[in-house]
């Protein structure tokens, strides 16, 4: 039976080429894996072998030839005893492939945000009315949400730089190692590519690790993984590869550390489908979202801040609890204006909030708590009651949280607005190391109640 | 050299005929497929990168010769070989390739991101060398959970060059992980020789900085690669922790398709072709003892084909995944079955 052989397509883009030269000739037996012919593409001279075998019957396209299709027939084999007389030339090139039609045509999505319809916002409260409360640190609480997980699920491990036997450079995991051996408490060596690609890999096996990164500037040697590998890989197998695992530490500016170590990562990890991303304020939602992250079947970011692990909070004193992902925290309810922010920002907030309402402006401050899943539902329903929103974020300016949700709320709630939305964010910059020029570079109270007044006109 | 045939009706020693038989049916499938992968994406029906394993199937077949059931495996973008030696379906493969709803990964991975939690095949990996830790991962999760399963962490000679590979070595041999790492040395890193990229060519050897045992291996013939691969396995299995085997080997076709391969002479290829063929050298010792006849090895070659041929046929007929694919599997509720937690 004859067998046509095909102009190939030898590149990813490439749409016809030039058939530079035969080195075969009418006649010839070809052998599977003979170089038949030379061709041409934009990018380079490209050796054609064979596939199947027999006898080149006829030259359809000859030598020299430009602007060839992809899967034109060039030449037809034959097995011996057939005659080459008898193969007509196909008259038409074949479609270019076989791929069925364009019947999959995508209709242009309202948002590339998958959820565009707002629900209503669960205002639900985290505990029950009348729960006994404890102060607790934020520190404190980290700790006790890593051990209560460790003692309910066997296959919740930790790993990183100094969490064992030195008890955690922030002494997060203090007490941790002694409790659950160094099975279970892994101090590694100074390694983030490696150890991050390690506890991926034991994700995927069904562990459930969580990764402490000494600060998060240090993730920047690991983010391939984070990205490449924990994020992506359960889409890239069709549903079959979970990766329930946590990258927590100390995030943002600390003080005075320089521009290596104090840059906050919430926008950055926030841009990648696959990943959540949580970045609490007070010890009460640490403890309850870190719970809830170590139960989590995906890939979580857990963004915590140095200078918030000493502050005290007021904590449930429950034996178990959790706080969802996706469900804001009003921290301050307010009405003329909407401040949304999140981790140490939230401090800025109120403070900026009290400053406030000494002057007489009520501002509601949103602890969105978790940035992927955002709670688009609450900051829409602020806005429609103040018809005023600004953002308040540590992070640089370009591409910053801030900018997504006044993008999301022009979309969304533009006729409820009644000022432009303001990004208080840090400034542009690399941190600096001097006192007063780092002060300036972060983020102030000053400038969030700089930037209420200019959205309420007053 | 190939391997001398043994005289009639003897075997080479440790393998029976039945063995020989298979390695020599595993190898010829990959090498057809892989064939028929290169066909359909000249034809436009794949797209995208697409590496292709001929040249190199005995290292992947010479080693799950000494797998059992629970051990891992992962490797690079360069896959297909190693899913189909490990027991994954023509037919899922090919389809992923077409980016069909077929495919182990429903069309969502293509030729360089596929798995199959059944089979415990952890990926098709498309960042050189990001497998490395993965595997020792996976190996981490054996050693938590007790178990003495092992696995087998596939990576190539310009992966070996990667800052990464050594950092997992550390913590590999610190941590005694039961992995075997396999570096499969086809002596090309893309268009780059070994001896243009690192002044230090043995590859096994680096090992040795870090407290881990190897040895290099002819990757041209796959009892040499199974008799390395037991021994690796045994060092694994009985705790005694990582094991490294360059697997000496060389890919026919170019790095991609689209790669010209200007960077060596078509005489090396042919000469490798010629003399140290992996399949062919099986062929030999199947006819030459006698173990196997000329029409028993072309009904074998018309069965690959078939399976090759039908598999190419699903890959066209499965249809496209539908549009609400795009936004699924971003996010799992629970985690998915088959983990190996639940077997512990």
């Amino acid at each position: 039976m004859a067998t046509e052989i095909l102009m190939p397509a030898l590149s990813p883009t490439m749409e016809e080429g030039t058939l530079a030269k035969w080195l075969k000739k009418e006649g010839d037996e070809v052998k599977s894996g003979d170089i038949i012919a030379e061709i041409e593409t934009d990018k380079a001279t490209m050796e054609f072998e064979a596939v199947d075998e027999g006898i080149l019957g006829k030259i359809l396209v000859q030598e020299g030839t430009q602007g060839v299709a992809v899967n034109t027939a060039i030449a037809v084999l034959i097995e011996e005893g057939e005659s080459a007389d008898d193969i007509e030339a196909p008259a038409e090139p074949e479609a270019k492939t076989e791929a069925p039609a364009e019947k999959s045509e995508a209709k242009p999505a309202a948002s590339a945000v998958e959820a565009v319809e707002t629900p209503e916002p669960d205002r639900s409260p985290d505990w029950p009315e009348g729960t006994p409360m404890k102060t607790m640190t934020v520190r404190e609480a980290l700790r006790e949400a890593m051990a209560e997980e460790m003692r309910r699920d066997e296959n919740v491990l930790l790993m990183g730089e100094e969490v064992g036997e030195y008890q955690g450079a922030y002494k997060i995991s203090q007490g941790l190692m002694d409790e659950f051996t160094e099975r279970r408490v892994v101090d590694t060596p100074i390694s983030e590519i490696g150890f991050t690609g390690i506890a991926t890999g034991a994700a995927f096996a069904g562990l459930r690790p969580i990764v402490e990164f000494m600060t998060f500037n240090f993730s920047m040697q690991a983010i391939d993984h984070i990205i490449n590998s924990a994020a992506k890989t359960l889409y890239m197998s069709g549903g079959q590869m979970g990766c329930p695992i946590v990258f927590r530490g100390p995030n943002g500016a600390a003080a005075r550390v320089g521009a290596q170590h104090s840059q906050d990562y919430a926008a950055w990890y926030s841009a990648i489908p696959g990943l959540k991303v949580v970045m609490p304020y007070s010890a009460a939602d640490a403890k309850g979202l870190l719970k809830q992250a170590i139960r989590d079947a995906n890939p979580v970011i857990f963004l915590e801040n140095e200078i918030l692990y000493g502050r005290s909070f007021e904590v449930p004193d429950l034996e178990d609890f959790t706080i969802p992902f996706g469900k804001a925290r009003i921290a301050r309810k307010g009405a003329d204006v909407t401040i949304v922010s999140f981790g140490i920002g939230v401090a800025h907030s109120l403070d900026a909030a009290e400053k406030l309402a000494e002057q007489g402006i009520d501002a509601e401050v949103i602890d969105l708590r978790t940035l992927r899943p955002l709670d688009y539902a609450s900051i829409i329903e602020s806005v429609k009651k103040t018809n005023r929103l600004i953002t308040v974020e540590e992070g640089f300016p370009v591409g910053s949280i801030g900018n997504h949700i006044s993008a999301y709320v022009m979309e969304n709630a533009f006729d409820w607005l009644d000022a432009p939305v303001i990004n208080c964010t840090g400034k542009d910059v690399p941190m600096p190391y001097a006192a007063n020029l780092e002060r300036h570079a972060l983020i102030t109270v000053d400038e969030v109640v700089e930037a209420v007044r200019k959205v309420t006109y007053k | 050299m190939a391997r001398k045939p043994s005289s009639e009706g003897e075997t080479p020693a440790n393998v029976s005929k039945d063995e020989l038989l298979q390695y020599y049916r595993d190898m010829l499938l990959i090498r057809r497929f892989e064939e028929k992968a290169g066909q359909l994406y000249g034809m436009g029906l794949i797209g995208g990168f697409c590496h292709l394993y001929i040249g190199q199937e005995a290292v992947v077949v010479g080693l799950e010769a000494c797998a059992k059931e629970g051990d891992k495996r992962i490797t690079s973008y360069r896959d297909h070989g190693h899913m189909l030696a490990c027991g994954m379906e023509a037919n899922g493969v090919m389809a992923e390739l077409t980016g069909r709803e077929g495919g182990y990964s429903k069309g969502k991975g293509g030729s360089m991101h596929m798995f199959s939690r059944e089979k415990h095949f952890y990926g098709g990996h498309g960042i050189v060398a990001a497998q490395v830790p993965l595997g020792a991962g996976l190996a981490f999760a054996d050693k938590y959970l007790g178990n003495d399963n092992v696995t087998f962490t596939y990576f190539g000679d310009g992966a070996a060059n990667q800052g990464q590979v050594y950092e997992t070595y550390n913590m590999a041999a610190q941590w005694d992980l039961p992995v075997v790492f396999v570096i499969e040395n086809n002596q090309y890193a893309m268009g780059t020789s070994v001896k243009r990229s690192t002044r230090s060519t043995s590859l096994f050897g680096r090992g040795e900085a870090f407290g881990i045992s190897g040895e290099q291996v002819d990757g041209m013939d796959v009892l040499a690669v199974k008799a390395a691969g037991e021994k690796a396995v045994e060092h694994c299995r009985a705790g005694k922790g990582p094991y490294i085997l360059e697997v000496m080997t060389y890919r026919y076709r170019g790095h991609s398709m689209s790669d010209p391969a200007k960077y060596r002479t078509r005489e090396e290829v042919q000469k490798m072709r010629d003399e140290r063929d992996p399949i062919e050298n099986i062929r030999e010792i199947l006819l030459q003892g006698k173990h196997a006849s000329e029409d028993e090895l072309k009904a074998l070659d018309k069965e690959i084909k078939d399976i090759v041929n039908e598999s190419a046929e699903f890959a066209k007929e499965s249809p496209e995944p539908a549009l609400e694919e795009l936004w699924t599997d971003i996010y799992a509720d629970e985690l998915p079955q088959g983990s190996a937690t639940e077997n512990a």
